[in-house]
């Protein structure tokens, strides 16, 4: 560490030096956060920055696919074809029979990755703010009941897969209690919902386990004054405990819609590759990726990117999705917003001040 | 106020002091118990079929009765037989995720300090970007870095595939962003007071770091290398892609491709074997951390 980093740590104003820094906000501790913060930036950029930018330029390109007129022989390496993996969605569809008719593949896995998503996090929502509300009020057998639902969230996808494969078996357990003969896993509506039940067992707990972490922060004398006032127990549900816990459920409730979009294993290790009811974005992206055109694999999995980056855009502007949770940050974005609107109502140009503020106390 | 000076007796006070049990009580107290007893056979039904399911005999993998009869343990030698090449991927799975979970830890740890108690510029982008990472889908880097690991770049002839960094260095992509989230939230807890006082006392930032901060932390780094451990582990997608060849499986893509030891039909008894063989030292991990774990999960809530 260094000698000059090391001076200033931790909240110290720096001796007033008759140049003031030009950002009071960094306080003289940048250098040492640069050489803490690098190493991991470092690695971010080589595993993430550079391949997405290598993806974008791989979703411009594409194989030789059609034989060269002078030599009749197909060449090797790509061409670039702009845009095109990604209108001949459009131009040559490549029609595959699904839950939604007879249309083009990546078509079919978007709608695919839309269903999914919406109906897993609707149920896994409820069934886990539900989850949470009883071990609220549990007295006894917290701890067992904590570690019982661990248990889905321990188990490795794959293995959940292959565990609801058997129990979805033509001839397995689930037909057995329900005394029907459904085939889940023959690339059908029913094994859409197979794939949602597995996916709901897995991830209803850790929603569960989430918004009892937000419950437990509701100060009982809150619920206590609305008894007073007269409150039924669903007027405090409503009134009380669900604005309360709103923060903390739209996290988990972000990140598992960002989670479902993405999913791959589940479907792929309990129905198969090739299941055009139950194929995913990403799925789909992968079979390409295997087959080696480059091209079109990124172009699908910049869909996909594109999407998820709309939904957690939507997330955090509509609902308000705290995810980044850090006061300081959310303080100095505050008061930028209330400058700004100060300036506005003033009728002067935005003049944002550098800030001071540490710990989420506003200071103008 | 003693007994004797209040209007109340001590035989009232007492029958005000009992709890009221009347019948929304008991009904109260009845549908927490219900509740919990769906909760715990909601989370262990599926996982108690797969553990019934290992220990039929291998001819019975479809059988349905709740119970094996007869119980049979040959289905656990036949995950390790040779065809299946399990034991090389648990100890490839083992690697892995110790060297993700270790690199990660190193890096994680000084990144996490700086986001949590230094103030900076950008911090809010960093912060954006690193939760931005981990919300990502991973397909979007597969595709270039397979191009990369093959060897398919001109700028870059090497052949990565089947390799141990082939594997490891993908993880980091999603492993290094949730190993910072969770650690700057238990950065965060610990009060700031502590290395203040540290420093009054003489020492520099950096002893006050290794000294006052890392072992109250150490608990938290504990639960987040677990956590990461955990996520690197169940990991399938970036297995399955640089690993292809039987002898760099990882213990998930073996249980996806596992063929088994008996016959053609799919030997669902060896399958849950593996599954059970593969779960239960997590989930013994899980149960004994428990706490930690929760607390970890619900600090970061990431993943």
């Amino acid at each position: 560490m260094s000698q000059g980093a090391a001076t200033t740590i931790a909240g110290n104003t720096p001796p007033v030096t008759e140049k003031r820094k030009k950002n009071l906000l960094s306080d003289g501790q940048g250098t040492l956060a640069g050489f803490l913060i690098s190493p991991t930036m470092l690695v971010i950029l080589f595993v993430v920055g550079i391949p997405i930018l290598l993806s974008l330029r791989e979703s411009v390109f594409r194989k030789f696919t059609t034989p060269d007129p002078t030599t009749g022989m197909i060449p090797e390496g790509e061409s670039f074809v702009g845009l095109q993996n990604f209108t001949d969605i459009f131009a040559h569809p490549q029609a595959v029979d699904g839950a939604w008719g007879n249309i083009d593949r990546l078509i079919n896995s978007f709608l695919n990755v839309t269903f999914f998503t919406i109906i897993c996090v609707a149920i896994e929502t409820v069934i886990g703010v539900a989850m949470a509300l009883i071990m609220a009020r549990a007295f006894r057998g917290k701890g067992f009941v904590r570690a019982a639902i661990l248990v889905p969230w321990a188990i490795p996808t794959i293995v959940s897969a292959r565990m609801w494969g058997l129990i979805f078996d033509a001839d397995g357990v689930m037909n057995k209690i329900l005394g029907q003969q459904i085939l889940w896993l023959a690339d059908n509506s029913y094994s859409q919902w197979a794939v949602i039940i597995a996916d709901t067992w897995k991830t209803a707990p850790f929603i569960g386990l989430l918004t009892l972490a937000g419950l437990q922060t509701i100060p009982s004398d809150v619920y206590e004054a609305a008894r007073v006032d007269g409150a039924n127990a669903w007027q405090q549900f409503v009134r009380i405990t669900l604005p309360m816990v709103k923060p903390a459920l739209v996290v988990a409730v972000l990140f598992r819609t960002l989670d479902t979009m993405r999913m791959f294993d589940l479907p792929w290790g309990m129905i198969g590759q090739g299941k055009y009811y139950v194929e995913t974005i990403s799925m789909f992206a992968y079979i390409e990726n295997n087959q080696l055109r480059y091209g079109t694999a990124a172009a699908y999995s910049l869909v996909l990117f594109a999407y998820i980056v709309l939904v957690a855009f939507i997330f955090i502007r509509l609902l308000g999705a705290d995810v980044i949770g850090d006061e300081e940050t959310r303080a100095i974005t505050e008061q930028r917003k209330r400058q700004k609107a100060l300036a506005k109502a003033e009728n002067r140009k935005t003049k944002l001040a550098k800030t001071t503020i540490t710990s989420g106390e506003f200071q103008s | 106020m003693t007994a004797a000076t209040s209007h109340v007796t001590a035989a009232e006070l007492a029958a005000l002091n009992k709890p009221r049990r009347d019948w929304r009580f008991w009904l109260g107290k009845t549908g927490i118990f219900l509740g919990m007893t769906f909760i715990i056979l909601y989370c262990i039904a599926p996982f108690y079929w797969m553990v019934v399911s290992s220990l039929r005999l291998p001819t019975m993998g479809r059988d349905t009765s709740f119970w094996p009869n007869p119980v049979s343990f040959e289905n656990y030698p036949a995950v390790f037989d040779p065809i299946n090449g399990f034991g090389r991927a648990l100890v490839n799975s083992v690697i892995v995720s110790l060297s993700t979970t270790l690199v990660t830890l190193l890096f994680g740890i000084l990144a996490a300090y700086a986001l949590a108690r230094l103030r900076f510029r950008f911090k809010g982008i960093v912060l954006a970007v690193i939760i931005g990472c981990s919300m990502f889908p991973g397909i979007t880097l597969l595709i270039p870095l397979f191009k990369m690991f093959t060897g398919a770049y001109p700028w870059m002839p090497i052949n990565w595939m089947n390799t141990y960094q082939a594997l490891i260095i993908p993880s980091l992509s999603f492993g290094l962003p949730l190993c910072v989230w969770n650690l700057t939230a238990f950065f965060r807890q610990l009060p700031v007071e502590l290395e203040q006082a540290a420093m009054v006392d003489g020492c520099t930032p950096g002893q006050a770091f290794r000294k006052v901060i890392l072992p109250l932390a150490a608990p938290g780094v504990f639960t987040t290398a677990i956590i990461t451990f955990i996520a690197v582990w169940n990991e399938f997608m970036i297995a399955l892609t640089f690993g292809t060849q039987q002898n760099m499986y990882t213990a998930v893509v073996a249980i996806s491709k596992f063929t088994g030891a008996y016959g053609f039909d799919t030997p669902w008894g060896t399958i849950m074997a593996a599954g059970v063989l593969v779960t239960v030292p997590l989930i013994i991990g899980v149960l004994i951390f428990q706490r930690r774990i929760v607390a970890g999960l619900t600090a970061g809530g990431v993943k």
